[in-house]
């Protein structure tokens, strides 16, 4: 099955290089092929929370519109790029006024509707847990493992449809597919700052500490994620620092467990 | 002849516009605080910002931390019992100060070089579409 691929500024940058590395390796051994969006800009990286804006949406309507045109699926990989294409998504589909205002911006019309998927849904509900299984050569046995899933997947649950927003267990899932142990703690859904790193940074990191020491009081010696901003909030706490738990992307343990050699090459 | 304007109500439908939400309708059952992981870091608490703006008065929020350390989680609003969405509430009010004056509360030039080198390019687009317009 063919899929266009949106990946974000954050990972053709230096940061998050590895998650997109891992994953695309990945969906090859899947059977799947993600094909690049031709010339995609920046999503924004947060949706527009005032109704007046509308330039803002035009970035992501643009892919939207791209892959409504190709009839494929639109995936990404990042959280906030998710959060943003998908919520436009949403927007685009209930909102005719804005609607119009987009396409007088495109010049054209939105051709369809585009359908929007995160990577992790791309594994549930395309390839399935159990044909995911099978391909497991390597399984992450005794590794104990915890989600971390933070705000953009989850919330507003209305838009993004992803899971439970209280009580979601995709990533749980998943890790238990991998063969590793799945850690349950409270705080999984819990915000870890953000960009308060940008200009709010001891709240950000109390934020992100109270989320890491409970992962490990609850007996973490990895947390996993599909945002950049996460991990890099994660990773900043002393906790990460002093290696008593490791910060990953969620393809990271997955490209292991399909024992893939994924070459290190960064941008 | 209408009912004159007040302050409250001019600043509710500036709150509206921009949000799309109703103000009046908190009901200050505080579950919106209760879930809010920024709290610690708030001189307003969530419900009292909308108590606030209930009232009319513009200038404690104005001045407050509150939304500026508000992160667009989207907790409070998964939790409020009026299906009222603060995280756009909050963004109406930062937009109110930011937006009259040009204001800048971040700056390229408030960065170090180091932060600007280890900081995820979605850190820096989602830090300076928040805060400076
Ligand atoms: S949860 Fe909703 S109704 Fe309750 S105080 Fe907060 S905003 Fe008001
Ligand atoms: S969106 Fe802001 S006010 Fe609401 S829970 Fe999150 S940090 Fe608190």
């Amino acid at each position: 099955m063919d899929y266009l691929y949106f990946p974000g500024c954050t990972l053709k940058g230096s940061s998050a290089w590895q998650m997109e590395n891992t994953a695309l390796e990945a969906v090859a051994c899947l059977g799947l092929n993600l094909q690049e969006l031709k010339q995609w800009q920046c999503c924004g990286a947060v949706y527009p929370l005032s109704e007046e804006e509308i330039i803002t949406l035009v970035s992501p309507a643009r892919a939207l519109y791209a892959a409504a045109e190709s009839g494929k699926p639109l995936v990404s990989l990042c959280s906030a790029c998710h959060h943003v294409l998908k919520r436009t998504q949403v927007r685009l589909l209930n909102d005719k006024e804005t609607r119009e205002k987009i396409s007088c911006y495109l010049e054209e019309d939105y051709p369809g509707e585009a359908r929007v998927l995160h990577y992790l849904e791309l594994l549930r509900d395309e390839v399935g847990w159990q044909a995911l299984k099978e391909k497991v050569k390597n399984p992450l046995q005794g590794r104990r493992i915890a989600a971390y899933y933070g705000c953009m997947l989850l919330r507003p649950s209305r838009e993004m449809c992803f899971d439970n927003p209280e009580r979601p267990r995709i990533m749980e899932d998943f890790i238990n597919i991998l063969g590793a142990e799945v850690v349950n703690y409270p705080f999984r859904i819990r915000c870890c700052g953000a960009y308060l790193a940008v200009t709010e940074n001891r709240v950000a990191e109390d934020a992100s500490r109270k989320i890491v020491k409970m992962a490990l009081d609850s007996g973490a010696e990895e947390m996993t994620t599909a945002c950049p901003l996460c991990r890099y909030n994660l990773e900043k706490t002393p906790e990460a620092k002093q290696g008593k738990v490791k910060i990953s992307y969620f393809s990271e343990p997955l490209s292991e467990a399909l024992n893939l050699e994924v070459q290190e090459v960064k941008p | 002849m209408g009912k004159p304007v007040n302050t409250s109500d001019r600043l509710l439908a500036e709150i509206k516009e921009r949000s799309g939400q109703e103000v009046n309708a908190c009901i200050q059952c505080g579950k919106c605080t209760a879930g809010c992981p920024m709290v610690e870091a708030m001189d307003l608490l969530p419900r009292q910002v909308m108590l606030l703006l209930q009232m009319g008065n513009e200038k404690e929020v104005a001045v407050s931390r509150t939304p500026w350390v508000c992160a667009s989680c989207f907790t409070c609003g998964a939790r409020c019992p009026r299906d009222l969405d603060l995280s756009s509430i909050m963004e109406a009010v930062r937009l109110k100060v930011l937006r009259p004056r040009d204001a800048k509360v971040l700056s390229p030039g408030d960065l170090s070089v180091e932060m600007l080198k280890e900081l995820p390019q979605q850190a820096l687009v989602s830090g300076f579409r928040k805060f400076s317009r």
